[in-house]
């Protein structure tokens, strides 16, 4: 069982605001998620390896090549403030 | 009271010298314009997808073959998540429970004993960027935030709780660094943040085997500070333990300025990072015939090259150390010895003149003037005895700081040691005349007389005069 205080630190950790009724649906919600998760635990998977990926594709891997760089004006296009080129946040203590 | 001793383990994070960043191709070259070198991908900008850098991998096995670690056959990466604005995307791309190396070690010296500290993993991940503060954190009313660094390849190399003091910890970080250096993955600079590290201590009581509360130290930007901090962390814990406290595992970062370790509790204490594969990467299967091309690219390492110059060169095990402490170092050494053949006299010289050199003017070696192949030829003049090695030494703090060949030094400057017999003679004379009574001391048994009578006759002739005529002159006087 998901509680409220399980549901708000998760939702601290998304960075999510909870309305006190989403706290309740999510709590619900997860709770029956974590229950489904305990069904499937009961199989027997001994015989089975563990799955690092769905696809059935290994080392993707590329050149050491230098490429174009997006420039400054499209990088900072989304940012809410600036500062020259940089992108300016509050205080991070 | 009771004996304690101190358990230390290192986390260490090394930049790996890649043209390109780990997951994309915007450029790892430092000093560029802030968030001139970024991507799409590297920004975290949705819908991207990352692609491994080869070369990183490569690197990080051949970081791992270095140190004795057994090379996973399987390895993938997974998101460490936290959010932080240094980090755009919200999760670290890294590697959790399938490191691309495991089980290492190296060795130090202790006490002139051999000692084994393991390396319990090396894993891939990427670097953050860099946030620039205004006036000092506390007071600044903003962060800025560069991207540029967000995605350069690192590895981190975590040893087991090997150490007892802060001098091992020294000694394994400098086999570390020199290790990775010879292997050219990184340049390993502490300064510059191409090497990172943070300490695990803890403290107990000598013949406990149970390891006490640790806390984790951060912030140590130089080998002098790992070895402050460590040293201050170590006498805190045994402090609070004496007075029948207890430790409050936590991280705690070093204050250079106050030199004291400080405790960091804040909401980053509360990390929950929330691991798992990602989705975005693809597993990697490292086959036995790539672990074994990586390490025939391997070079000599910093213990076989010791070994070799104690063998090859006679050289006593404490110079081969030293000199092989560094790659760079150890070439320079080496190019050297090849065009003067004096194995132990080059080492006095490396080790002696231009290491003191070296650390009076904080200089590095690969920015060190001097050519090896200069150092020979001002050895060489002073073993024809066209130079005393006293006036060697001048030569070599002006080659030091221009560069120039010791021969033009010598000429400009007009250094060349006078052997001629006649002209010393004359110098002699003149002062066995100006200093009647140290003449009378030295002819009365105060036989020290002579040391004061020769450095008249150096100082008469600018330090040129060839020391052993000097002295066979002068006795040669005085005891008539």
């Amino acid at each position: 069982m998901i509680g409220i205080k399980e549901v708000e630190h998760v939702a601290l950790l998304a960075r999510l605001e909870l309305t006190g009724e989403e706290k309740e649906v999510y709590s619900r919600q997860l709770s029956d998620i974590l229950e489904h998760a305990r069904k499937l635990q009961q199989l027997d998977t001994k015989d089975v390896p563990p799955t690092a990926h769905v696809l059935p594709l290994q080392n993707v891997l590329r050149e050491d090549r230098v490429g174009e760089h997006l420039p400054p004006e499209k990088v900072l296009a989304n940012a809410p403030d600036r500062q020259d080129d940089f992108f300016k946040v509050p205080r991070i203590i | 009271m009771a004996q304690y001793e101190a358990v230390i383990g290192l986390e260490v994070h090394v930049e790996l010298k890649t043209n390109t960043k780990i997951f994309c191709n915007s450029s790892t070259e430092f000093g560029a314009d802030p968030n001139h070198h970024v991507c799409p991908v590297c920004l975290g900008l949705p819908g991207v997808l990352p692609v491994v850098n080869k070369k990183v991998v490569e690197y990080a096995i051949k970081a791992g073959l270095a140190l004795n670690c057994r090379i996973a056959s399987f390895s993938k990466f997974d998101r460490k998540n936290y959010y932080y604005p240094d980090l755009p995307k919200n999760y670290q791309i890294s590697q959790y429970d399938l490191p691309i190396a495991e089980h290492g070690y190296l060795e130090i010296n202790v006490d002139g004993n051999v000692k084994r500290i393991g390396i319990t993993r090396v894993h891939m991940e990427e670097d953050a960027g860099k946030l620039v503060h205004q006036g000092t954190i506390s007071t600044t009313p903003y962060s800025l935030v560069d991207y540029n660094r967000t995605g350069v390849p690192l590895i981190e190399i975590v040893s087991e709780p090997d150490m007892r003091s802060a001098d091992e910890a020294i000694a394994y970080l400098e086999k570390l660094k020199a290790i990775i250096q010879y292997t050219g993955v990184s340049d390993c600079k502490m300064q510059e943040g191409s090497l990172r590290c943070d300490a695990n201590v803890s403290v107990r009581p000598v013949g406990q085997a149970e390891f006490g509360t640790k806390t984790e130290l951060k912030n140590m930007n130089s080998f002098k500070a790992l070895h402050k901090a460590l040293t201050y962390e170590i006498e805190r814990q045994i402090e609070i333990l004496e007075e029948g406290g207890q430790i409050t595992q936590e991280t705690r970062t070093w204050d250079e300025a106050k030199g004291v370790t400080l405790s960091l509790r804040s909401k980053e204490e509360a990390h929950d990072y929330r691991y798992f594969p990602d989705p975005d990467l693809v597993p990697m299967v490292i086959s036995e015939e790539w672990v074994n091309e990586i390490k025939a690219t391997l070079p000599e390492l910093p213990d076989q090259r010791k070994a070799r110059f104690i063998n090859d060169y006679g050289l006593p095990a404490y110079d081969a150390g030293v000199l092989t402490s560094s790659r760079e170092l150890a070439d320079f050494y080496e190019q050297c010895v090849n065009k003067f053949n004096n194995p132990k006299t080059v080492s006095n010289w490396v080790m002696g003149e231009l290491l003191r050199m070296m650390n009076a003017g904080g200089v590095e070696i690969d920015e060190v003037k001097i050519k090896p192949a200069q150092l020979a030829q001002l050895l060489e003049l002073m073993e024809k005895g066209t130079i005393s090695g006293k006036i060697a030494k001048t030569v070599f703090e002006e080659m030091f700081n221009t560069g120039k060949d010791p021969n033009a030094i010598v000429k400009e400057k007009g250094l060349v040691q006078i052997s001629d017999e006649g002209l010393i003679e004359k110098v002699v004379e003149e002062v066995i005349a100006a200093n009647p009574k140290s003449v009378d001391d030295y002819r009365g048994g105060k036989k020290q007389a002579l040391g004061f009578l020769v450095g008249q006759v150096m100082k008469a002739t600018k330090g040129k005069a060839n020391p052993g005529l000097v002295n066979k002159l002068l006795q040669e006087k005085l005891d008539k």
